[in-house]
């Protein structure tokens, strides 16, 4: 980004560079975000800062799962409605909130918290693999589905996931069939996604 | 009349990033400008029609307009998708290492016909061949010759004899092969053994298909990579991220399977 203007102010610009670091804002966006927060009435601007400090604070990781939660385990984890032989793996939380709104899912679910892309250096070592491995050890578990995104690196993670689950003896399925390839998960409108979820494929692993 | 901003390539999609809500940022190999970066708009939507045109390791005709920071794609259609690559992690996780090392040793729009033909063999290759890690040597050394910094095999880099049939010595800071007078005060020198040096040799001056003949036994390939890794290290600075993933790879195949190999039956989890 450019140097701020010798116009601005000083902990303006410090509002704006904090703006800018955020996914998907551009300097303009960062300007223009910082000049709305300071027209803003003093009681909402509080209101925004102690919301932002209070997820800081109250939002965990589930042990289980790895989905954000403010309690442990969280509440599909510990929900009596859940079928607990069936995990569903995704990448990112956000992925979990696509395939509760269709409902047509009541098993449990797995968040690796990324995919593998080699070229990024972002290795198996840096997802929730292992959290994973040592749910299913206890052996409660019958079928595990990959609902990793459906592009290069989705696909990589699910091939790498199938690898190694494939001698554990489990059902390993993929959902991915139906879904547009190159998309992200938590685009995916719910009546695909609903399909997707019942053509589910047995995979080998 | 032509729009003069719009114009059109073919490609090879060598990686992508994200970009804001929904974007991407491609990373191109052309055959007529080099590597360039483009931006394709909404693409991450599973409604968007270009999304499954777009994915890294495919060979792509684009429509292309040119913009202020990057050039944006506004149409394309797929060439080749190379799909056996997508279905088998081995050839997957190399034709990534193929890629990114393209990607790295190379500069932006700098027009390399050469390099562009490689990359495309490269990948059909690694479709099929039964050996896609002598697919990567063979990448490694060309794209190293075409880029400038091919090493010196013909005599020792120290003292330009002629190397005599014999053990000698890898240098990779220094350029090649040394021989073993010049290898005092040299950096990181490692032993290079004759069948070593032939093989380099035959990388760097036979073609593909010579290289494809030889037999060359797991210790021999072991020690080739070896040099070429270290190598290619020195002229980047760095090492190239893929090669991480096929270490692990191997390591676990090896953990796993003792002695039988079975690389077959990896199917693909998404068709
Ligand atoms: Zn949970
Ligand atoms: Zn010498």
């Amino acid at each position: 980004m450019n140097e701020p203007s010798p116009a601005t102010a000083a902990p303006l610009a410090r509002l704006i560079q904090e703006f800018y670091k955020l996914p998907g804002i551009g300097p303009k966006s960062a300007q223009r975000l910082a000049y709305y927060l300071l027209r803003m009435p003093a009681a909402e601007a509080q209101a925004l800062a102690s919301a932002i400090l209070e997820v800081k604070e109250k939002i965990t990781l589930c042990t289980v799962c790895q989905n954000v939660t403010e309690i442990d385990p969280c509440r599909i984890c510990s929900g009596q409605q859940r079928d607990r032989t069936i995990i569903c793996v995704v990448e990112e939380p956000l992925d979990i909130l696509a395939l509760e709104r269709t409902q047509s899912y009541r098993g449990l679910y797995h968040v690796l918290h990324g995919a593998i892309s080699p070229m990024d250096g972002i290795g198996p070592e840096d997802l929730k693999i292992a959290d994973l491995l040592a749910r299913l050890r206890s052996g409660e578990v019958t079928e595990v589905i990959l609902a990793t995104n459906p592009n290069l690196e989705g696909e990589a993670t699910a091939m790498y996931l199938s690898r190694l689950l494939g001698p554990l003896g489990l059902s390993v399925t993929s959902l991915a069939r139906g879904l547009p390839a190159g998309g992200d998960l938590e685009y995916a409108d719910d009546v695909t996604l609903t399909r997707a979820l019942e053509g589910r494929l047995e995979i080998r692993g | 009349m032509p729009n003069p901003r719009l114009y059109k390539t073919e490609a090879i999609i060598v990686r992508q990033r994200k970009l804001g809500e929904a974007d991407r940022i491609l990373t191109l190999y052309t055959p007529a400008l080099g590597k360039l970066d483009a931006k394709a708009k909404g693409v991450r939507k599973t409604t968007s029609r270009m999304s499954g045109h777009l994915q890294p390791l495919t060979r792509c005709l684009l429509q292309m307009a040119r913009g202020h920071a990057s050039d944006v794609i506004t149409g394309c259609e797929t060439l080749e998708s190379f799909q056996p690559l997508r279905e088998d992690l081995d050839r997957l996780s190399r034709a990534l290492y193929a890629a990114e090392l393209v990607d790295r040793m190379t500069a932006e729009r700098v027009h390399s016909f050469p390099t562009y033909r490689l990359l495309l063999d490269t990948l059909r290759r690694l479709q099929q061949s039964a050996n896609p890690d002598l697919v990567l040597r063979f990448l490694e050394m060309r794209l190293m010759d075409q880029a400038g910094f091919g090493p010196r095999l013909d005599a020792c880099v120290g003292c330009s004899r002629p190397l005599e049939p014999e053990q000698h010595f890898f240098a990779p800071q220094a350029g090649g092969a040394v021989c073993r007078a010049c290898v005092p005060g040299l950096a990181g020198p490692r032993v290079l053994t004759l069948n070593g040096l032939k093989v380099l040799r035959l990388l760097q001056r036979g073609s593909y298909n010579d290289v494809a003949r030889v037999n060359v036994p797991p210790d021999l390939a072991q020690e080739v990579e070896h040099h070429l890794r270290s190598y290619i290290v020195c002229v980047l600075e760095r090492d190239v991220n893929a090669a991480a993933f096929i270490e692990r790879l191997r390591r676990e195949e090896r953990n796993t399977e003792p002695g039988t190999g079975n690389k077959e039956g990896q199917g693909a989890p998404c068709s």
